[in-house]
């Protein structure tokens, strides 16, 4: 993947961003579409309504190898991969001694390896933590795969008219696959809460790929900003925003990404604080927040309870072009934390009355 | 009515003694989707430069300054129903407020739409 001039990384698809009119702006070291001329409220109900083209190359996908590289990545993470049929992926994350959250991954079983999609933001740490870390594992970064989403209800039609293998797939299952001409390793997963796939091809046939989708009358491009409002609505965290180093995943109601087996035996980064928070509770638990009215309460904006206390933060928020309303996800004291709880969020100066709600905003559909 | 900006991309434009207030056209397409307006009660006053208004696109809060001192005597509640209506209409239906200026000399420090539209090549 290139440079431009000022620096920032490109992904194969950057020429024909420009081409659809993106609008183009740094992320994570790259240049990547915030979004396309027809703006992010209509790319985000378009995204529920057919099908979206997402560009994530920025991402980093790598594959681990080794003679066990699933019982090598547990002393990383709280998740439990060595039970992992081939086929399938699973979310987790990397902790830090304090239990909390250095980056947060799908991984997918295959055949000879693990394939892991990195946050582009973190990918260059996770690759060194993972060599310095994993024994007996080789690390290689597939610097020459860019990795394309389509997300939405008519993603498996589209899809299909490549190879209709992919009807038979369930979300979160992985397979090696020649979608026509391209050569793909294809998962039935996403961050909108739709059903869809991310599509890994190489770098050479990114664009190809990209221009027969876009060709299909369902689907239409869209850019990060769309991105972000989906993938709220549909409750799920957003690295460096609503999980951090700071936070657990037990704070982060990710305790489902932790089994049994993993509680009880620990071996992992801050094991110990995330153990004793299972027994004990947490002090702060990330909630969805609808707050009243029409205005919308960002990244930052305090929480206080009714007697003007702080008592949390928002860590997301915006507005919800499906649900019609501001939403936030945010950290509240547990006492505050239940779906109902009368919360005021303080915005440019103004008390505004909200309510905690569980997440998601909308219901998923995922394919079964 | 001469219509005049600032280089923080409001309008203004002057009929008798009210002023009417809006963003250009050019800020509203930098925004995107606009989703709410906070807007200020009439009777408040500002100074030039001061903020008066509060604009959400889907993405980011935008803060809306007065082009020139005055009271606000109206304030567009079409915009506040219908926050789209600032996408559509920026410069004409899409206003955000009026205002009473206590100096009307203020309005020759703004660009005209020459000069406006000189400074957006600029950008």
């Amino acid at each position: 993947m290139g440079d431009t001039a000022e620096n920032l990384k490109v992904t194969p698809l950057n020429a024909l961003h420009k081409e659809l009119g993106a609008r183009m702006v740094p992320f994570a070291g790259y240049e990547m579409p915030v979004q396309y001329p027809t703006g992010i409220l209509t790319e985000h109900k378009h995204t529920r309504a057919a099908a979206g083209l997402f560009d994530v190359s920025h991402m980093g996908q790598v594959r681990i190898t080794g003679d066990d590289p699933a019982k090598a990545l547990e002393a990383l993470v709280p998740g439990d991969i060595q039970s992992l049929d081939v086929g399938k992926m699973r979310y987790t994350m990397f902790t830090n001694d304090q239990g909390g959250i250095r980056d947060d991954f799908m991984v997918n079983k295959r055949d000879r390896d693990l394939f892991v999609v990195f946050n582009a933001a973190c990918k260059d740490d996770d690759i060194a933590h993972a060599r310095a870390n994993l024994k007996g594992c080789e690390i290689e970064y597939l610097e020459d795969r860019a990795l394309l989403a389509l997300q939405g209800p008519a993603a498996v039609a589209v899809l299909s008219r490549l190879n209709p293998v992919v009807q038979a797939m369930s979300f979160s299952m992985g397979a090696t696959l020649a979608l026509d001409r391209f050569e793909a390793f294809v998962t039935r997963s996403g961050y909108t809460g739709e059903d869809g796939f991310e599509i890994s091809v190489p770098n050479a046939q990114a664009e190809d790929l990209a221009r027969w989708l876009l060709s299909q009358p369902e689907v239409k491009p869209i850019g990060l900003g769309a991105r972000d409002s989906l993938r709220l609505e549909a409750g799920l965290c957003l690295y460096g925003h609503d999980i951090d180093a700071t936070t657990t995943p037990i704070e982060a109601g990710l305790n489902w990404t932790i089994p049994k087996r993993r509680r009880e035996e620990g071996g992992f980064p801050g094991a110990a604080v995330i153990q004793e928070q299972l027994r004990n509770g947490v002090s702060r638990k990330l909630t969805g927040i609808r707050p009243e009215g029409r205005a919308p309460a960002r990244e930052g904006t305090e929480v206080l309870n009714d007697k003007g206390e702080k008592i949390g933060t928002i860590t997301s928020g915006g507005f919800g072009p499906s649900v019609d309303a501001p939403i936030a996800m945010g950290y509240v004291a547990t006492e505050y934390a239940a779906p109902g709880t009368p919360l005021t969020l303080m915005v440019r100066g103004k008390a505004l009355p909200a309510k905690t709600c569980k997440l998601p905003f909308i219901t998923k559909r995922y394919a079964k | 009515m001469t219509t005049r900006y600032t280089k923080d991309h409001e309008w203004i434009r002057l009929d008798g003694d009210v002023a009417t207030v809006g963003i250009s056209d050019y800020a509203q397409s930098q925004l995107g989707d606009v989703v709410f307006v906070d807007l200020p009660a009439p009777g408040k006053t500002v100074e030039a430069g001061a903020e008066i208004a509060v604009v959400e696109s889907v993405k980011a809060a935008s803060e809306v300054y007065a082009p020139c001192g005055g009271e606000v005597v109206e304030s567009n509640q079409a915009i506040a129903d219908d926050p789209a209506l600032v996408n559509r209409a920026a410069q004409t239906d899409g206003w955000f407020v009026k205002m009473k200026l206590s100096d009307k000399a203020e309005l020759d420090a703004l660009m005209d739409q020459a000069a406006y539209d000189a400074y957006l090549k600029t950008l």
